[in-house]
């Protein structure tokens, strides 16, 4: 079967209970690197609004989370994302990149970026603005890709081809982050039960 | 050219499904409804890029990065390398790899981990490196433990070293666990066994590496991780980006 010289991919495994103390040790109560990744997403010289999003993800029993671990990836205010194949120039310090950490007690999470900007799609399309997220936690077996919109952002969001491709309407309210206030935003993850976030199979 | 081209899709014949129930923690953690199948576009093609400025020097030496000075954890000391590849068997390089694992005696440096097997003062158990320019990473560190777990109520983890690794766009994204040949706790473990392929669970499986043993010092073994390939050619009835 192996005929054509490709290899097989290395299978995926939970990312357990203790995924802290690999990827955020500080979180885990002990000090190793002098620089831990991930928590500076925009840095100190992106252009754009800035804005924190606070929310929880939420399994099958409506109880939050407590040990999860997110990865957010996203464009910059100009719709750039910061790698070779971005689409052009970032910020000096803009990384798009960062890892966010549930509270231990309460399950919540809150992370501090800038709003980015629409981005090219697939066809010519344009992209709403959005957030690329990557969720782990102690039983779930593939890291979950989901999507977060923005619910104020009602015209991009219409013409959004990845919104447009979810056939059940209703399900697209699940990527739309509520706005609370001015550049606070809120979004719960909804592993399973009423309200299932939309996961992606990219 | 062929950098604008989408990945492979993800080969769920050999990933472990999302509902797993005698893994008991899948049962709540699990979507119901099917992934919905997304056209990769720029925001899954590419992905945080890092080099040597995030790293310090001996962060893949979990031998002394939590170590007191002139003091070593116990335990016995292994060399864990390999190669990180794509399904096209060609190289990922200076591509960032994290550890995390138990001491030697199958307790976590963690809040939550309330084993009776102490905590090693000097064993921290993670560790991180970039891969070099052909694909190869390594690290120092010792041989987990195997420990009890509370699934089943006789369950334990195989000794196993948790892998993070990044590739170079959002959708290679992989977190996986490392065994070590010869590991009889392998066949019983349901988190091992949420993976639907006896291929696939071998290739978790590091070998005994005799030639990378450092002789009276450390023994090594062989763990090379295969991350999602691009596609190899852009055809030419689709243009660039579309």
């Amino acid at each position: 079967m192996d005929d054509l010289g490709y290899l097989k991919v290395t299978a995926s495994q939970t990312a357990g209970p203790y995924v802290h103390i690999g990827l955020a040790p500080g979180a885990a109560g002990f000090d190793i690197y002098e620089r831990e990744l991930g928590w500076d997403i925009a840095g100190p010289n992106a252009q754009g609004k800035r804005i924190n999003v606070t929310g929880r993800v939420i399994d099958g029993t409506g109880s939050p989370v407590k040990d999860v671990l997110l990865e957010v990836w996203q464009a910059n205010a100009a719709g750039h994302f910061a790698h070779p194949d971005g689409g052009g120039e970032v910020e000096d310090g803009f990384r798009g990149w960062g890892r966010v950490i549930s509270d231990f007690e309460s399950g919540e999470w809150r992370l501090e970026t800038v709003k980015p900007g629409p981005c090219p799609g697939r066809g010519g399309t344009i992209q709403a603005p959005h957030l690329s997220l990557w969720i782990v936690a102690r039983g779930i077996n593939v890291g979950l890709q989901t999507r977060m919109y923005f619910e104020d952002e009602a015209e991009a969001n219409a013409n959004d081809p990845v919104l447009n491709m979810i056939e059940w309407e209703n399900r697209r309210a699940t990527l739309l982050a509520t706005r609370v206030a001015e550049g606070e935003y809120r979004f719960d993850i909804r592993l399973q039960g009423d309200g299932e976030t939309v996961f992606f199979d990219v | 050219m062929s950098k604008t081209a989408e990945f492979h899709q993800r080969d769920t014949g050999r990933h472990p499904p999302a509902l797993t129930p005698t893994y008991k923690t899948s049962v709540a953690r699990s979507p119901r409804f099917a992934l919905i199948s997304l056209d990769q576009s720029v925001a899954e093609m590419t992905g945080p890029t890092f080099g040597h400025s995030d790293l310090d020097a001996g962060d893949n030496d979990l031998l002394n990065n939590y170590a007191k000075p002139g003091e070593n954890p116990i335990g016995e000391r292994i060399i864990l390398h390999g190669r990180v590849l794509d399904e096209n068997a060609r190289p990922v390089p200076n591509t960032l790899v994290e550890i995390w694992q138990a001491n030697a005696g199958g307790r976590y440096r963690h809040r939550n981990d309330r084993y009776l097997a102490p905590i090693d003062p000097n064993f921290g158990g993670c560790g991180r490196a970039l891969t070099d320019d052909q694909g190869y990473y390594h690290f120092r560190t010792v041989k987990p433990g195997a420990y009890p777990w509370r699934n089943r109520v006789n369950d334990w983890r195989p000794a196993h070293v948790h892998f993070s690794v990044f590739g170079t766009a959002f959708c290679q994204r992989l977190i996986t666990q490392c065994y070590f040949e010869g590991d009889p706790l392998i066949p019983l473990c349901p988190i091992i066994q949420t993976i639907p392929d006896d291929d696939a669970v071998d290739g978790l499986v590091a070998k005994l590496d005799m030639n990378a043993t450092i002789p009276l010092d450390t023994i090594a073994y062989r763990f090379d991780i295969v991350l999602r390939g691009r596609r190899a050619t852009l055809f030419e009835n689709r243009m660039e980006g579309t």
